[in-house]
């Protein structure tokens, strides 16, 4: 079966304007849908960490949200560059964001470590010179 | 307490104030995004130097009752058109983190 998703919004490299929206946006609906405000957190942190991700380190891609009794899934997939070395990325305070992006407050290296700690379930697949996929899954309690 | 309250106590600099009757249930400092994201809570007053937009979207994932920059620190015309937008309390101090910090304590913010 095709998913149905409630979010699906494109997210451009080096956009820090919009950076938030579509983690901002999915709290929003699932709010009005009446989720339990601990999934919510989870999912904003989660939702946010990726969105920012791609933001950041990729050249741009998506992030898409569906609902399904498994519970929340987030989806998220960029077009590259990949991730070399993912046992390393997934280091707390591992970090290759330049001086400039680490003046605003990123770069901390604490992205993908939130991201494994917030979610229930997480899948990456990621390749060098293709991209990175992540699948992270929120149950619904 | 009230965010009304906690700016009238400590002098603070009101750039935005959309919703100064939010309650404030306790603090929260730091500048590293993601560590924020993990561990400011609903109705902390968030502490931090940085001035710039990203700080509004963390301040609204959060769900802080309001933001406050200190050291009197320089806000981005960006941040402030987003705050005033979104409806997120950006507020400014001339203390640092930890004086401010200190003082919200002794306020009974905890
Ligand atoms: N979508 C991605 N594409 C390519 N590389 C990535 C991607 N996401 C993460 N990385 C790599 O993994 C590293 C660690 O990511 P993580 O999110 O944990 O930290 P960060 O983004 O550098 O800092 P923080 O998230 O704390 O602001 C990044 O510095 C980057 O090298
Ligand atoms: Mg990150």
């Amino acid at each position: 079966m095709k998913e149905k998703y409630i979010l699906e919004k494109r997210i451009e490299k080096g956009d820090f304007n919009k950076g938030g929206e579509a983690s901002s946006k999915l709290k929003d609906l699932l709010r009005k849908l009446g989720v339990d405000s601990a999934v919510i957190r989870k999912t904003a942190i989660v939702t946010y960490e990726l969105e920012m991700n791609i933001i950041i380190h990729s050249e741009g891609g998506w992030i898409r949200a569906a609902i399904s009794r498994e519970g929340i899934q987030i989806f998220a997939a960029d077009d590259g560059p990949g991730i070399a070395d993912l046992e390393k990325a997934f280091q707390p305070g591992y970090s290759t964001a330049s001086d400039q992006v680490r003046e605003m407050g990123f770069g901390a290296g604490l992205g993908l470590v939130n991201i494994k700690n917030y979610s229930d379930e997480l899948k990456v697949d990621t390749k060098t010179g293709v991209g990175t996929k992540i699948r992270a899954i929120i149950h619904l309690v | 307490m009230k965010v009304r309250e906690v700016i009238e106590k400590l002098e603070l600099e009101v750039i935005t104030a959309t919703h100064p009757g939010k309650e404030v249930r306790g603090g929260y400092s730091g500048d590293l995004l993601s560590n924020v994201m993990a561990k400011a809570g609903k109705g902390d007053l968030w502490l931090t130097i940085q001035g710039h937009q990203n700080v509004v979207a963390v301040a609204l994932l959060t769900g802080v009752a309001a933001v406050i920059i200190v050291e009197n620190l320089e806000v981005e015309k960006e941040a402030i058109q987003k705050a005033e937008e979104k409806g997120v309390n950006l507020l400014r101090s001339k203390l640092s983190a930890y004086q401010l910090g200190g003082r919200l304590y002794q306020m009974g913010i905890r």
